[in-house]
């Protein structure tokens, strides 16, 4: 049974009676036999299971997560979407997630709330003003929207910043990209998920996978703590886990987990447009709709799976956002979590196939791997659907670290790491 | 708070030292192939429970240092000196002699 969908009509009649609303998604019982099994229940791998649904027809797929669908780095990012990469291909990649999302809640039926606000990545020295420069005139030979604008304008967009020379860290210019923005991502998660359930994909929540049965080089099997599951395709996107999963096959990923602190703070009136971007400050700022202010930084210095945080984050970040908007001295923060980052040695993804056959990854996410959800979710559906390695993810491959060929896309964080 | 337990300083905040990352063996630069350096380079272990570690003391000591450490609680449960010795030489645990500075001995395995 499809669920039905969302629209006006629907929400008048539902707000006069007292008709519950049909279930989003639902449960099911563990088949034994899928033609994939996706591992990870965020935004890779939901977006995954749609796009093999909607565009490839292939519907007997189970998705699987441990926890509950969006409760890892999906439910966890500062959910800052933008493209204003620095290599060509980057940029192209970037660009379509971006395209994606612009029309995903149409897609999905779904209000994902994509606020394109723009995007502002603040210059404090001439380094960095240079590599922004060229990162403007690569986005505007790609058609991506991105300038350098100085401190005047950036005074326009962002009254509240502190623009004056008489900073530790005086703010020189910035990348200004009007098509980025933010988005509610636990949105993007449900809507993935109805998506794929209405198209006939199984989402398995509390379910662990616990082992891969391999036959020789070849799966045959994902075992969970549910059961045995019969299946040729075993796919990873589990993000800070992935080297776990990847050990079950043998397979050694360059990856190192990192955990990446975000804090929020009480909601205040509507007054920061643009999302502000602070490299050399380590800090990233954006406005809720509801008003609290989203936090982020760089990952912690140490490698970790614990999802505590911790009161230097709290204190470096406060000190960096004063630097940059003094007048929010008196804000209170709310809460502070922390979320799993699989680091790669590039700050690149790893996607495609591995050493064994039909074991799959998109993985080495780290800390950019929100905004590439659909395209890499379409990437990879095409890749399992159809054998092929699609052109635009064909440079993150596995085999690129023992070849010796790492991406150089030093625009992929937006802050250093 | 994570406690470094640092051998010659004691306990510390995390946040004095540099997390240099996973011990790794380092293979012979002559004769290793392109594949086994880069191997050396990009592939950790990157386990969910213990793991031998080289950490930095740089607002104390100023001395690298082996260390046994739980990635999902952080509890350290051994560090020793590690000497002269480069930590690019080798696993801090194939240098032997070191002092047990424990400070969670017996913390729980996962």
């Amino acid at each position: 049974m499809r669920p039905s969908r969302y629209s006006a009509l629907d929400l008048v009649r539902h707000g006069l009676g007292d008709r519950p609303w049909p279930r989003a998604w639902r449960q099911h019982d563990l088949a034994p036999a899928y033609d994939a099994v996706i591992v990870g229940g965020g935004v890779h791998g939901l977006a995954t299971a749609y796009y093999l649904a909607a565009n490839h027809g292939m519907t007997n797929v189970a998705v699987i997560d441990k926890g509950y669908i969006g409760g890892g780095g999906s439910g966890r990012n500062t959910a800052i979407i933008r493209s204003n990469y620095l290599t060509t291909e980057g940029v192209r990649f970037y660009d379509r997630s971006v395209k994606l999302y612009e029309s995903l809640s149409a897609e999905l039926n779904f209000n994902v709330m994509f606020s394109q606000r723009g995007h502002l990545t603040l210059a404090h020295n001439d380094g960095s003003l240079r590599t922004m420069r060229w990162r403007a005139e690569v986005n505007k030979l790609e058609g991506v929207d991105s300038e350098v604008i100085g401190p005047e304008e950036i005074k326009r967009l962002v009254p509240f910043m502190d623009t004056s020379t008489e900073t530790r860290y005086p703010i020189l210019g910035a990348l200004y990209h009007p098509p980025g923005g933010t988005i509610r991502h636990d949105a993007v998660v449900w809507g993935y998920a109805r998506g794929a359930d209405a198209r006939g994909v199984h989402i398995h929540q509390g379910t662990e996978l616990v082992g891969i049965e391999t036959d020789g080089d070849r799966v045959v099997g994902a075992l969970t703590d549910r059961g045995r599951i019969a299946t040729p395709i075993v796919v990873n996107c589990t993000a800070g886990w992935a080297t776990l999963i990847a050990d079950m096959v043998g397979v050694r990923l360059p990856i190192v987990t990192h955990p990446l602190q975000a804090a929020v703070t009480e909601p205040v009136k509507p007054f920061l447009g643009p999302v502000v971007v602070s490299g050399t400050l380590h800090v990233y700022v954006s406005q809720t709709d509801r008003g609290e202010l989203v936090f982020g930084a760089s990952t912690d210095a140490y490698t970790s799976y614990s999802m505590r945080g911790s009161l230097e984050f709290t204190e470096e970040l406060a000190g960096h956002v004063l630097e940059l908007m003094p007048s929010l001295a008196k804000l209170r923060v709310l809460r502070q979590w922390s979320g799993l980052c699989d680091i790669t040695p590039d700050f690149s993804p790893l996607m495609g196939v591995t050493p064994v056959e039909g074991f799959f990854v998109d993985v080495g996410w780290g800390t950019y791997g929100f905004k590439a959800g659909p395209v890499a979710g379409e990437a990879m559906a095409a890749l399992l659907a159809t054998g092929t390695t699609p052109e635009n993810i064909a440079g993150f491959d596995l085999a690129r670290f023992p070849e010796g060929r790492l991406v150089g896309e030093k625009g992929a964080a937006a802050v250093g790491h | 708070m994570i406690l470094v337990p640092c051998p010659h300083c004691g306990p510390r905040n995390v946040s004095e030292f540099r997390h240099v990352g996973e011990a790794t063996a380092r293979p012979d630069p002559a004769s290793a192939t392109p594949a086994q350096w880069r191997a050396y380079l990009y592939l950790r272990r990157n386990p969910a429970g213990w793991t031998t570690e080289t950490w930095y003391h740089r607002a104390g000591c100023r001395a690298f240092f082996g260390a046994e450490r739980h990635t999902v609680t952080n509890q350290f449960r051994r560090s020793w000196s590690g000497g002269e010795v480069s930590p690019l030489a080798g696993t801090p645990a194939e240098l032997g002699g070191g002092v047990d500075a424990s400070t969670a001995e017996g913390a729980p395995e996962p």
